[in-house]
């Protein structure tokens, strides 16, 4: 899967998806679906968000549901290099505390 | 530049001579207001200065008898109905008394705007849901209905409400009144991180000094209708007005007062203000 | 003098007061399918699921007093028009009279006045006390558009029940009619229910149901509209309430003899 969204690097041990670009209500559904399919496929996914420029409510949730996804399948999931937009939104709903964040 | 500075307009509300009237008094008399992408800014005056009504025309709750109000650049009053409640999906409002559907819990208020506008799935409209509530520091108190909240809560839930589909414009009627002063700093902290985490630009209606101090990049003083003073706050506390000092210094007024008409509003049985 | 002025006043405010609803709820009918029709386009979408809801609450929640009350007017209609018909020495018209009187007036009317103490009542109660505590104002400025959300469901559930109800009341009163009546016409009630059936035609059902969707719009604009007029908080609310079934149980009869004289050649 190739867009200006979503890229990702694979091999057997682990994928990582890089997202770049605003992530909204238009898009964040898209990131859900590779994050999960992803999980379904590798055993450590890691979600790099370095060239994220905004995130929305919806795009924080997708990263939710790929953590809850992982964690009950037996699967690690975290994420890399937040952007400072990212890190802001996501401390503000203090979720510091429960992603496993890789610099 | 993020997102929410490059869609959003350099000025996120600008009133222009905006005249209003309740029946045939008249409320808001050449009111002329803006302000500026990513600021909070405080809206404060004596109760009937206004100050509510102008947050309501700014809504678009009712049509003003003339002036121009741009709210994230759209003349409200120009765009279509259905251009309107377009835009009113950016626009956050947590009422004074919370307005929380009483039929609903509490859960199901903030995740309302994202059934009714979003097609996401179940899943993640809990997950959106929660986290809100998480971020007004109400995580687990979904499941409760309003009448089972107490006054501070039902602001921190009326709040998550408004935020949740993360608006560009956050409107805040009274944040603090009626609650003790412990509560009331916690949710201003509050404004003051959602301003500075997610960018958002905040008009507060409150009556409560302190409170202002600590949140405003610029303090509106509104008095009989119009835009009395408009500064920061530290021009505030060193403004020499004198219906700002009075304002300030929680004064009455003392209008002049004209004898023959305070006689009349006492005694004439048919009373009413023209 | 001054006492006339004032009664002529407040006669006038009054008079421009009830004008004014009645155009509020002519719009809240129109744009109820403005927005059913259009809804979908704008993210106003109508949700299936309120109405089905809707449709428990104020039909099929009625249904065991509208069914009680059916077969009470029934037995009582044939008491009095077995009295009446005696006179004439035609008692055996009775089953006309009865079939005839309850599919095209008592069923609808006593339908529409047992709905519009139910869900006049909730409507108002419901629509007024959201306007009070500001519900109204919140939908509004998220962009929910209030007549959809809260006025449209009702609607079309009303539309829907009110003929199902109707129906039912219909077999129920003529049944009731038959309990009393078999005695004296010397039938079996089941001879008499299909009897009942044959001498009605299409035009006696009709008239029932034709009125009782005009009584279930009647019952939602009503309610609806006191609703969104309340004032005065919690005192106000329970005022719109007792106006909503007044007021609409009167436009229901008014409706009624309007719809009798133009439905009945």
């Amino acid at each position: 899967m190739k867009s200006d969204l979503i890229n990702f690097v694979k091999d057997e041990n682990q994928c990582t998806v890089f997202v770049q670009g605003d992530v909204d209500l238009s898009n964040s559904s898209e990131l859900r679906k590779t994050i999960l399919s992803a999980l379904k496929t590798s055993p450590l996914v890691v979600v790099d968000l370095a060239d994220v420029t905004y995130i929305d409510s919806s795009g924080i949730a997708a990263l939710v549901e790929g953590l809850q996804y992982g964690n009950s399948h037996q699967k690690s999931f975290r994420l890399t290099r937040l952007s400072p937009h990212v890190k802001s939104i996501i401390e503000l709903a203090r979720l510091d505390q429960v992603f496993t964040i890789n610099d | 530049m993020s997102k929410q500075n490059r869609t959003t307009p350099e000025k996120v509300i600008e009133v222009t001579d905006l005249v209003t009237h309740y029946g045939t008094r008249k409320i808001l008399d050449g009111m002329n207001f803006a302000v500026d992408r990513g600021e909070i800014r405080v809206i404060m005056g004596g109760s009937g200065s206004g100050k509510s009504t102008l947050l309501w025309y700014i809504l678009g709750l009712y049509k003003p008898t003339s002036g121009q109000i741009k709210v994230l650049g759209e003349d409200i009053n120009q765009i279509s109905f259905n251009e309107h409640l377009k835009l009113k999906q950016n626009i956050g409002v947590s009422f004074q008394s919370g307005a929380l559907f009483s039929s609903m819990t509490v859960g199901d208020n903030v995740a309302f705007p994202l059934r009714e506008f979003t097609d996401l799935d179940e899943n993640t409209i809990r997950i959106i849901t929660r986290m809100k509530l998480e971020v007004v520091n109400l995580g687990g108190f979904h499941k409760l209905m309003p009448s089972q909240l107490s006054g501070g809560m039902i602001k921190r839930a009326a709040l998550a409400r408004a935020i949740v589909m993360d608006p560009k414009l956050l409107f805040f009627d009274e944040p603090s009144a009626g609650l003790d002063p412990v509560v009331a700093s916690e949710i201003d902290d509050l404004i003051l991180s959602l301003r500075d985490n997610m960018g958002m630009s905040m008009i507060v209606v409150t009556h409560e000094l302190e409170s202002a101090f600590k949140i405003a990049d610029r303090i509106t003083f509104l008095d009989q209708g119009k835009n009395l003073l408009t500064a920061s706050v530290d021009e505030v506390k060193q403004s020499k007005n004198k219906r700002i000092m009075d304002l300030l210094q929680r004064r009455s007024r003392h209008d002049k007062l004209d004898p023959d008409e305070y006689l009349r509003r006492l005694t004439q049985e048919n009373y009413t203000l023209s | 003098m001054t006492k006339l002025t004032q009664k002529l006043e407040s006669l006038g405010q009054i008079t421009v007061q009830s004008l004014e609803r009645l155009g509020f709820a002519m719009r809240l009918f129109w744009d109820s399918f403005y927005w059913l029709i259009v809804g979908r386009k704008y993210k106003q979408r109508l949700r299936f699921a309120q109405v089905i809801k809707h449709i428990k609450a104020e039909g099929v929640d009625a249904l065991p007093i509208v069914l009680m009350l059916a077969l009470v007017v029934g037995m009582m209609l044939a008491i009095q028009l077995i009295y009446a018909l005696q006179a004439f020495g035609a008692q055996s018209q009775v089953l006309l009279a009865i079939a005839k009187s309850v599919t095209r007036e008592f069923s609808p009317l006593i339908t529409g006045i047992i709905v519009a103490g139910r869900s006049g009542a909730a409507i108002a109660a419901r629509i007024g006390s959201q306007t009070v505590s500001q519900e109204i104002d919140a939908l509004n400025v998220m962009g929910v558009v209030p007549v959809r959300y809260l006025v449209l469901p009702p609607l079309l559930a009303l539309i829907i029940s009110m003929p199902l109800l109707i129906i039912a009341a219909d077999i129920v009163a003529i049944f009731g009619g038959a309990l009393f009546s078999v005695t004296k016409l010397d039938m079996s009630i089941s001879a008499y229910m299909v009897e009942s059936f044959n001498v009605l035609v299409i035009g006696d059902i009709m008239q029932g149901l034709i009125k009782s969707v005009v009584f279930g719009i009647i019952i939602v604009l009503v309610g609806a509209t006191t609703g969104f007029y309340v004032t005065n908080g919690a005192e106000g609310v329970g005022k719109a309430t007792t106006t909503a079934v007044v007021v609409s149980i009167s436009f229901i009869v008014f409706a009624d003899m309007i719809a009798s004289y133009f439905l009945t050649k």
